[in-house]
């Protein structure tokens, strides 16, 4: 089990790159990479699923632990 | 058993005839001269469980028509003229998304508001062309108020079938004429409903034609789940702009009314004395009646005339046409304007006979005397 | 658990058309978890969109979906209520099809009073055309027929509904994700007919045309623009300036149009 609270999958191919979840992210858990967004701070997730609710491109999915 | 007879209005047959057919929906808007329908249904349609609503302007009772539909209710919209042009843009969706329903135009003159209270026939080919793009069209003309009652019937027996509008169009003068009227039992009139899906929910595609071209409809509110729109489709009903997907379907939708089998079907026509006839004259609704009287006239003067009246408009019938302009030397064609159903009867004729031409855009009727004196200037 | 969209979605849709950072996204999500929360049997919900970007809603969302004609939805929604009054009726659509094309269906669909929800996604603009004012274009702003700033004033949708007498009123923003399936959920729960207004973003057609340099500034305009209806109520006219009330505005009780229909059955049976 692990100590984070939550794995983010981000589904790639839905991803068009707005960055609306990594601006919004309270724990900058999310960043950009060109024109996709990626995981770069797992263990600062606080599980808050703001990024999830805020995709618009069903790209981001937050699995609570 | 004698059979129930009534002195009955045009308009009022119409509402009759609709509900014989199992109408369980109206979607209207007040017209002259076709608000009687709307105002006899308003009374029966709730004593059967059916639905009545006047709705905000003519477009949107076009709309409530076809979503009514889609619910699996027998629906039904009447106007006239001014009112049928707004309703085009929706006549084109039912087209495309195959939904089937009545449109009544009871006619009066135009352009625009023209003259409310007169009678017309110039929406012929407005019900052929109103609606853009490529389609089929289903359109009769009946001539007598017992007529509007099976025509009704009948109208709604093509939409069920051919899965489609159908428009039925009748001039102010048989509208509002009043004549006697035998009804017909239960179960005298053919009555069709629409062909119920086989497959299985998860397989359903509402335009799938591998069975049939006419592919069956399932309700909302049913087993079913599907989408509809107005965009060009594939099978499943999700939009397409694959190029042989989207001429297939077009071609579909024509042929399903077109070819030969559902053409003889679909058109139903009377002749009167066209057996022997060298002079026919082709004529619909109030004005064939004034054919018929000139017809007999014309006999009793020795010259052999004939009535072709058309009560399917579209498809035009083509081939009888063809066949009558190779007998005659002329076919007369008359009608309140200025030469509509005209250009069809050129189209087919060919120049295998004369085609001279009556119209009247006055508000009156053509007479008799019109249209003996013409015939008797083309032999 | 990651939130289960897919069961509600039509297998192979994805991605959808709309631009990166467009609201529309948001809002089906929204859409989908309050139909979720109301418990609605698919098979038993109409979903009516009219023509635009919002409109295309219809097709992703498994449910019995008619993508109508631009502005008709409304109209054609009250067909499919009045002959099946036990389905749910969902209508979905952006502000130009709803309150220009289809402004006569939409209020007189409010003066019914008849039972659906409908959930306009204004966002100032016809995207779908390429960014054309439209009746909720800000005074002044730029569009591709407005160049020279817009002339014309806006409509108020939520007050307009509340006008023409929904029931039901609310509003919300695109931003405010957690809002917008409350409220939804509300509506559909509201007897009659309920509006929810989402403000929303179309930073290709409209944010770039005035000074929103990113989806993100537009985003951040959402947020601030917002003012819940209570701290609302603590805030003077001044305060207020420029802002836009969230949260339900208008909840009232009044006969839905297909029961007071039932009773028309009833007399006509009687008669």
């Amino acid at each position: 089990m692990s100590s984070r609270k939550a794995e983010i999958e981000i589904i790639e191919r839905y991803c068009k790159g707005c960055s609306i979840c990594a601006e919004f992210c309270p724990t900058k858990v999310l960043a950009m990479d060109a024109f996709v967004v990626k995981v770069v701070d797992a263990d600062a997730c606080i599980a808050c699923m703001q990024c999830e609710l805020r995709c618009p491109d069903f790209a981001i999915k937050v699995h609570k632990n | 058993m004698a059979k129930k007879v009534a002195l009955l209005q045009g308009n009022d047959a119409c509402a009759q005839g609709a509900l014989y057919a199992g109408c369980m929906f109206f979607g209207g808007y007040p017209i002259t001269p076709s608000t009687e329908i709307a105002e006899v249904l308003s009374i029966e349609l709730p004593k059967r469980g059916g639905k009545f609503i006047q709705m905000e302007d003519e477009i949107g009772a076009m709309a409530s028509v076809i979503g009514a539909s889609l619910a699996g209710s027998k629906s039904l919209t009447a106007s006239s003229g001014p009112g049928v042009s707004l309703k085009q843009e929706l006549i084109g969706y039912a087209c495309i998304a195959e939904i089937p329903c009545v449109i009544i135009n009871v006619m009066r003159g135009g352009p625009s508001t023209g003259m409310p209270t007169g009678p017309g026939q110039s929406d012929v080919q407005q019900a052929r062309w109103g609606t853009h793009g490529d389609h089929a069209t289903i359109a009769v003309a009946p001539a007598s108020v017992q007529e509007i009652f099976s025509e009704t019937v009948r109208a709604f027996n093509l939409a069920e079938k051919y899965r489609m509008p159908v428009q039925v169009l009748y001039d102010e003068i048989v509208g509002h004429m009043r004549e006697r009227i035998e009804f017909p039992e239960a179960g005298e009139l053919e009555v069709i409903d629409r062909t119920a899906p086989t497959d299985s929910p998860e397989d359903y595609k509402p335009f799938d034609a591998s069975k049939s071209d006419v592919p069956p409809l399932a309700a909302f509110g049913s087993d079913y789940k599907f989408h509809v729109t107005g965009l060009n489709k594939a099978a499943d009903g999700f939009p397409t702009t694959k190029a042989e997907l989207v001429d297939a379907e077009e071609r579909r939708q024509i042929s399903k009314v077109e070819k030969p089998e559902a053409r003889a079907d679909i058109e139903s026509n009377e002749e009167y004395l066209t057996d022997d006839a060298e002079v026919v004259i082709f004529a619909y609704g109030s004005t064939s009646r004034s054919a018929r009287y000139a017809v007999n006239e014309l006999r009793k003067e020795g010259i052999k005339a004939g009535l072709f009246r058309p009560i399917t408009l579209w498809p035009f019938p083509e081939n009888r046409i063809a066949e009558l302009a190779k007998q005659v030397k002329a076919i007369v064609v008359a009608e309140m304007n200025l030469g509509q159903m005209l250009l069809e009867v050129e189209r087919v004729a060919k120049g295998t006979c004369a085609t001279p031409f009556i119209g009247r855009v006055d508000g009156e009727p053509i007479n008799p005397g019109q249209l003996i004196a013409q015939v008797k200037e083309a032999l | 658990m990651a939130y289960d969209y897919d069961k509600s979605l039509r297998p192979g849709k994805l991605p959808h058309i709309w631009c990166p950072g467009c609201g529309h996204g948001i809002v089906m999500k929204g859409l989908i978890r309050a139909m979720d929360t109301c418990e609605l049997d698919r098979k038993n919900t109409a979903i009516v969109s009219g023509i635009g970007c919002a409109s295309r809603i219809s097709g992703y969302i498994d449910a019995c979906t008619l993508h109508t004609a631009h502005g008709r939805a409304a109209a054609f929604a009250t067909g499919v209520k009045m002959a099946k009054p036990e389905m749910n009726v969902i209508v979905v659509g952006g502000d130009g099809d709803g309150t220009a094309i289809g402004g006569n269906h939409f209020i007189h669909a409010c003066r019914r009073n008849i039972d659906m929800t409908y959930v306009i996604m204004n966002n100032f603009i016809y995207g779908m055309t390429g960014g054309q004012f439209s009746p909720c274009t800000p005074t002044g702003d730029k569009a591709s027929t407005t160049v020279y700033g817009n002339p014309d004033p806006v409509f108020d949708i939520s007050k307009l509904a509340i006008g023409a007498g929904a029931t039901f009123v609310a509003r919300t923003t695109a931003f405010h994700a957690t809002q917008i399936d409350k409220l939804i959920a509300e509506g559909i729960k509201h007897k009659g007919m309920s509006i929810i207004e989402v403000i929303d973003d179309c930073p290709t057609t409209y944010g770039r045309r005035n000074q929103f340099r990113s989806v993100i500034d537009m985003m951040k305009r959402l947020k601030d623009m917002a003012v819940p209806v209570a701290a609302a109520a603590k805030m003077t006219a001044e305060q207020l300036d420029g802002k836009m009330l969230t949260g339900v505005l208008h909840k009232e009780v009044r006969p839905e149009y297909t029961e007071q229909y039932a009773k028309i059955i009833d007399l006509a049976k009687s008669a």
